[in-house]
C-alpha cells in the first residue's frame, strides 16, 4: 500500500535537488590542476622575443600567473587592481598573453601600465590549453614548490583576493618569511 | 618596395593562422578522419552553451580541435587524448561520464530499472494469470 | 494605451482563473450546482481576457511600439512582419503569455466538450485547470510582465535573434506549447478521478482524445525542432540530448505510455492507477521542462534568460501542482484496483511491458539530464552527461520495446493462441532479419552490429504494421472484417515508428562527414559524390548581407544539383550566421555549409551526406497522422457509436484468425 507514496517521495526529493540547483553555478568548472604541479612551459617573452619566459621563472617563489588579452573586456576591468596588487601585495605577477596580437598587447601595457614581472606570449594558445584555460581573465596562484594552489576565473577584485587568495597565501607561507603581504 | 614587403609580411603573418584553421579541419586519411570526428563529438566546448567542439565556432573549440588533431598526429590514442584533456579541464569537458563510484548510479540506473521492471512485470503477470480471464472491471 | 489594456486584461484573467480554481471544486465538494455551473462561463471569460492580452502584445509588435521593453528587446523596424508576430513568443515573457493563452484555449475546448459530461466531472476538471492557469498567470504578472515599459524609448529595437527568423522556428514553439500545455487536460482528468474516487470506462474513453491530441502536437513540435536544428545550425546534427530537448522528449515518452495505458483501462478496466500516475507524470514533466528552461539550473543553448527568483516561483508551482496531485494519488490510488486476468501472450501483458519500458526510457533521460546537477549539489564535482551516455542508455529499454511492439499490435486481449501469432508474423520476422542483415552490405558495403540490429528492428516494426492493411488490400471482397479508423491509426502510427527507427539507424551509422579547406575550381570526393567549388559572390537580403558560395555536385559525372550555402551577417545584431544548402531527396540529403574564410578566396566548408535522413521527418509525420486518424474514430465522438462497437466485438479468446483490434 505504501508504494503509492513513492511518486510523492520522489518529487519531494527531486524538488530538493532542484532547489539546491537554483543556487549553484552550472557553468563554473573547478580546475583539476589545483593541488597538482603547475604545467611547465617556456615561451618567448612579449617584450623581448629573444628572451624566454616560463615556469622556471617562478620556481621556488610564491607567484601569480594571470592570463589576459587585449580583446578581453574582463581583463580591462581587472587591470587597475592588478597594478595595485603588483605594487603592494608582494606577490610577483607573471602574465600569459593569450591568442593576442603582439603589437596590440605591447600598446596596452604601455598605455595602461604593466603589472607583470614578465609576460609570456602565447599566440596559438597551446600553453593555455596545458593550463586548462578556457576564458580570460584567469588567475592562478602558484606555491613555492610549484603546486597550483588556486585558480580564479573572471576579473580579480579586492573581495575575491581577500576571500579566496589571502587564506591560501597565509596557509602556504606559514611561519617562513614570506614576501610582505598586506591584507586590503 | 616597402609596400610590397609589407604585403608579404602580412601574408606571412596571416598564413600560419589560415594554415592552423585548415589543419584542424580533418585528416586526409578517411580512417583517421572518421576517428577524429568521432573523438571531437565526445569533447565538450568549455565555454559554450552545451555543444561539442565538433559543432562550435568558438575560438576555444577551434583551439581544442587543433590540440586533438596535433595529438592524433603525434600518435596518441583516443583514451590518452581524453585523459589529457580531463587532466587539464576536468571531467566536465567530456560528454561520456566517467565510470567511478559517484557515477555508478548513473550508468547502472537504467539497467537496474530494467531488472526491477522485469521483476514487477513477472509478479503482475503471475497474479493476473491466476484470475478469471472473462472478468472485466467495467462500469 | 494598448499595452496597458493588455496588462489589465491579464489581471482580469487572473481574477477569473482564481474563481475558476476555487468555486467549481468547492461546489463539487459540497454539491452546490450553482457554483459548479459557473465553471464554464468563467473559463470562457478567462479565455477572452487572455486572448485580449495576447492580442495587445502582438499589436505592440506589429506597430513597432518600442516603448514596451519586450518589444524593444526582440523586434526591429526592418524585421519582416511575419516574424514580428512570431517574436511575441521569441523571449521569456512573451512565451509565457503564449503559454497561458494556449492553456486558456484548451480550457475553453474542455469546457465546450464538457457539456456532454456530468456537471461534477466537468466542473472539477475545469477547476483543476483553473489552478494551473492561476498559478502561471500569477507568475507572469509578478515576475515576467511582458507589458513593462521602458523609461527612455529607443529609436529602434534589438531585432529578433536571427536563429529564430525562420518558418520552422516560428511553428516549432506553438506546436510544442499546444502539446505541453494540452497535457494539462489529462492531468486534470486524472486529478478529477482521484477527487471523485472513481474511474470508469467512460472516463477512459473521454480522456483518450485529450491525450492523443497533445501527443500529436508534441510529435510535430519535436520533429520541427529537430529538422530546424539540422538545416539551420549548419552542422548536420538533428538531436543532441540537450536538456531542453530532453525536456520536450520526456512528456512525449510518457504521453505515449499514457495513450496505451488508457487503451487497457478503456477496454478492460485494468491499469487504472498506472494510467492516473502516467497522466500526472506527463504534465509534471511538461512543467518540469518549463522550470529547466527558465531557471538557469542547466546549461543549454535553448534556455531563456535565467533568474533564481523566477526559478523559485516555477519550482514552487511545480511542487504545488504535481506534489498536490501525487499526494492525492498516495491517498486514493489504492481504491482503484481492479479484477481481470490475462496471460503472458496477450495484449494486456504486452501493453504492461510497454508501460514499463517507456517509463524506464523516460526515467533514463530524466536521470541523465539531472545527474550533473545532483552530483554538483552533493558536492561531488562537475561532470557532463551527453550523447555518448544517452545514445547507449536510451537503447536499453527501447530495443526490447521495438521488438515487442511488432507482436503487441497483433496480440488479442486476455490470451492469444501462440500459433496465430506465429502464422501471422513468421514472414515479417524472417524478412526483417534477412533484409536487415544483407541490405547494409548491398547499399554501403559495410555494416556494424548496432546498425544491423537497428535496421532489422526497424524493418520488423514496418513489416508488422503492414501485415493487416496489406492482407486486407490483397483479400478485398473477402471475409476479412473491415479495419476501423482506430486500427488504421494504430498501424499508421507504428509504421511511422518503424520508418523513424530505420532513418535514425541508417543516418547515424552510414553518414559521411567531411570538413576541408577549398579553393575556387577545386574538386573532391565525398560519400560517392564529386564536389566542385566554383567561387563566391556577395548577396543582400532584407535585413542581412551575405557571402554565397556555389558548389556543383555530380555523381558518376552527371550533374545532380548546384548548392549555394551562405554566410550571413544580420545588420542589427551583427552575428555571423551560416545558412547551409541542402539537396534533400528521399534516399539521402547532400549538405554543404560554409565555415570560415581562409584568406585568398579559400574557405573551410562542411560537407555531409546523410542517407535516409528524410525517414526521420517522414516517420514523425506518419506517427502524427496515425494519431489523428486513430482519434477521429467515431467511438470517441458519440456514446451510441461506442456502444454499437462494443456489441460488435468478437468474444474473448477465440481460435478464429481475426485482425487485431485497434486500441
Amino acid at each position: 500500500m505504501w508504494r503509492y507514496a513513492i511518486p510523492l517521495v520522489f518529487i519531494a526529493v527531486l524538488g530538493g535537488f532542484l532547489y539546491r540547483g537554483l543556487y549553484l553555478n552550472p557553468g563554473y568548472i573547478p580546475s583539476p590542476l589545483v593541488g597538482q604541479p603547475a604545467p611547465e612551459f617556456s615561451l618567448p617573452s612579449l617584450k623581448e622575443p629573444e628572451r624566454e619566459v616560463g615556469s622556471d621563472d617562478f620556481a621556488g617563489k610564491l607567484a601569480l600567473l594571470n592570463v589576459w588579452a587585449t580583446w578581453c573586456i574582463g581583463c580591462r576591468q581587472e587591470h587597475a587592481y592588478l597594478l595595485e596588487l603588483s605594487r603592494t601585495s608582494g606577490v610577483p605577477i607573471y602574465g600569459l598573453n593569450w591568442k593576442d596580437d603582439r603589437d596590440a598587447a605591447l600598446d596596452w601595457l604601455a598605455t595602461l601600465g604593466d603589472p607583470y614581472v614578465a609576460t609570456a606570449y602565447d599566440p596559438l594558445g597551446d600553453v593555455a590549453i596545458d593550463w586548462g584555460v578556457y576564458g580570460a581573465p584567469e588567475t592562478f596562484l602558484i606555491g613555492r614548490d610549484g603546486t597550483v594552489l588556486h585558480k580564479h576565473i573572471a576579473p580579480l577584485t579586492p573581495e575575491i583576493w581577500q576571500r579566496d587568495f589571502l587564506p591560501k597565501i597565509r596557509e602556504e607561507c606559514g611561519s617562513l618569511p614570506c614576501p610582505l603581504v598586506e591584507g586590503e | 618596395m616597402m609596400k610590397f614587403l609589407t604585403a608579404w609580411l602580412v601574408l606571412l603573418l596571416a598564413a600560419p593562422a589560415a594554415w592552423a584553421i585548415e589543419a584542424e579541419l580533418g585528416f586526409d586519411d578517411p580512417a583517421m578522419n572518421e576517428r577524429y570526428r568521432t573523438l571531437l563529438r565526445e569533447i565538450r566546448c568549455p565555454k559554450c552553451l552545451n555543444t561539442s567542439i565538433a559543432d562550435s565556432d568558438a575560438p576555444i573549440a577551434a583551439d581544442l580541435r587543433r590540440e586533438v588533431h596535433q595529438k592524433m598526429e603525434e600518435g596518441y590514442g583516443d583514451e590518452e587524448i581524453i585523459a589529457f584533456l580531463v587532466s587539464r579541464y576536468g571531467e566536465f569537458v567530456v560528454y561520456r561520464p566517467p565510470l567511478q563510484p559517484s557515477t555508478w548510479a548513473l550508468w547502472g540506473g537504467p539497467v537496474a530499472l530494467l531488472g526491477i521492471g522485469g521483476f514487477v512485470f513477472m509478479r503482475i503477470l503471475k497474479d493476473r494469470s491466476k484470475r478469471p480471464l472473462d472478468e472485466d472491471s467495467i462500469s | 494605451m494598448i499595452p496597458e489594456f493588455g496588462h489589465f486584461a491579464l489581471i482580469l484573467a487572473l481574477c477569473l482563473a482564481l474563481l475558476q480554481a476555487v468555486l467549481p471544486l468547492a461546489g463539487a465538494a459540497v454539491g452546490n450546482r450553482h457554483w459548479m455551473a459557473l465553471a464554464r462561463p468563467v473559463a470562457a471569460g478567462q479565455f477572452v481576457f487572455c486572448a485580449m492580452a495576447f492580442g495587445a502584445l502582438a499589436y505592440a509588435f506589429l506597430t513597432n511600439d518600442f516603448s514596451v521593453r519586450f518589444v524593444a528587446l526582440h523586434s526591429n523596424t526592418a524585421l519582416p512582419t511575419f516574424y514580428k508576430f512570431a517574436a511575441v513568443w521569441g523571449g521569456h515573457e512573451g512565451s509565457l503569455l503564449f503559454w497561458t493563452t494556449v492553456l486558456a484555449i484548451w480550457t475553453l475546448a474542455v469546457a465546450v466538450a464538457g457539456r456532454a459530461q456530468p456537471l461534477e466531472f466537468s466542473s472539477r476538471v475545469l477547476g483543476v485547470l483553473g489552478i494551473v492557469s492561476a498559478g502561471v498567470l500569477l507568475f507572469t504578472l509578478l515576475t515576467s510582465n511582458p507589458f513593462d515599459r521602458l523609461a527612455s524609448v529607443p529609436l529602434d529595437g534589438n531585432d529578433l535573434n536571427p536563429l529564430l527568423q525562420d518558418p520552422a522556428m516560428v511553428l516549432h514553439p506553438p506546436m510544442l506549447y499546444i502539446g505541453y500545455v494540452g497535457l494539462s487536460v489529462p492531468f486534470a482528468f486524472a486529478v478529477t478521478a482521484l477527487l471523485a474516487g472513481q474511474l470508469d470506462r467512460n472516463w477512459a474513453r473521454w480522456s483518450r482524445p485529450w491525450v492523443v491530441g497533445p501527443w500529436v502536437f508534441l510529435t510535430l513540435g519535436i520533429a520541427l525542432g529537430s529538422w530546424w536544428a539540422y538545416y539551420e545550425l549548419g552542422w548536420g546534427g538533428w538531436w543532441f540530448w540537450d536538456p531542453v530537448e530532453n525536456a520536450s522528449f520526456m512528456p512525449w515518452l510518457v504521453g505515449a505510455a499514457l495513450m496505451h495505458s488508457l487503451a487497457v483501462t478503456e477496454k478492460r478496466g485494468l491499469f487504472k492507477s498506472w494510467t492516473i500516475l502516467l497522466a500526472i507524470a506527463a504534465f509534471s514533466l511538461s512543467f518540469l521542462g518549463t522550470f529547466l528552461t527558465r531557471s538557469g539550473v542547466l546549461i543549454s543553448v535553448h534556455a531563456f534568460a535565467s533568474d533564481p527568483a523566477r526559478g523559485l516561483f516555477i519550482l514552487a508551482l511545480l511542487l504545488v501542482i504535481s506534489g498536490g496531485a501525487l499526494l492525492l494519488y498516495a491517498m486514493r490510488a489504492k481504491d482503484l484496483t481492479a479484477d481481470g486476468g490475462f496471460t503472458l501472450l496477450s495484449r494486456d501483458a504486452l501493453l504492461l511491458a510497454n508501460n514499463i519500458l517507456l517509463t524506464i526510457a523516460a526515467a533514463a533521460v530524466l536521470f541523465g539530464t539531472l545527474y550533473p546537477l545532483i552530483l554538483d549539489a552533493l558536492g561531488f564535482g562537475q561532470i557532463s552527461v551527453g550523447p555518448p551516455y544517452f545514445n547507449t542508455m536510451f537503447l536499453v529499454p527501447m530495443l526490447p520495446l521495438a521488438v515487442l511492439l511488432g507482436i503487441g499490435m497483433h496480440a488479442a486481449w486476455r490470451k492469444t493462441p501462440p500459433h496465430l501469432l506465429v502464422t501471422k508474423l513468421k514472414w515479417p520476422a524472417i524478412g526483417a532479419v534477412v533484409f536487415g542483415v544483407v541490405s547494409p552490405w548491398i547499399f554501403f558495403g559495410t555494416s556494424s552490429v548496432l546498425a544491423t540490429i537497428g535496421i532489422v528492428v526497424g524493418l520488423w516494426v514496418v513489416a508488422s504494421s503492414l501485415v493487416d492493411p496489406v492482407t486486407r488490400l490483397v483479400r478485398r471482397g473477402g471475409t476479412t472484417a473491415r479495419l476501423t479508423r482506430a486500427q488504421w491509426g494504430m498501424y499508421l502510427a507504428h509504421l511511422g515508428v518503424g520508418i523513424f527507427i530505420l532513418g535514425a539507424t541508417v543516418t547515424s551509422a552510414f553518414d559521411v562527414e567531411l570538413d576541408r579547406g577549398v579553393r575556387p575550381g577545386e574538386t573532391w570526393q565525398a560519400g560517392g559524390y564529386e564536389f566542385t567549388f566554383q567561387g563566391l559572390r556577395n548577396v543582400e537580403g532584407p535585413n542581412y548581407d551575405a557571402v554565397e558560395g556555389q558548389f556543383e555536385v555530380r555523381r558518376d559525372g552527371e550533374l545532380v544539383t548546384v548548392l549555394r550555402p551562405q554566410q550571413r551577417v544580420y545588420r542589427v545584431q551583427r552575428n555571423p550566421m551560416t545558412e547551409a544548402a541542402i539537396d534533400a531527396r528521399l534516399h539521402r540529403d547532400v549538405f554543404v555549409a560554409l565555415g570560415q574564410s581562409l584568406g585568398d578566396g579559400a574557405w573551410s566548408v562542411r560537407i555531409r551526406v546523410k542517407p535516409l535522413i528524410s525517414f526521420l521527418w517522414i516517420g514523425a509525420l506518419v506517427m502524427a497522422l496515425g494519431g489523428l486518424v486513430a482519434v477521429s474514430d467515431k467511438r470517441y465522438r458519440s456514446q451510441k457509436a461506442e456502444e454499437a462497437e462494443r456489441v460488435r466485438e468478437p468474444a474473448p479468446a477465440t481460435t478464429r484468425v481475426q485482425p487485431a483490434e485497434g486500441h
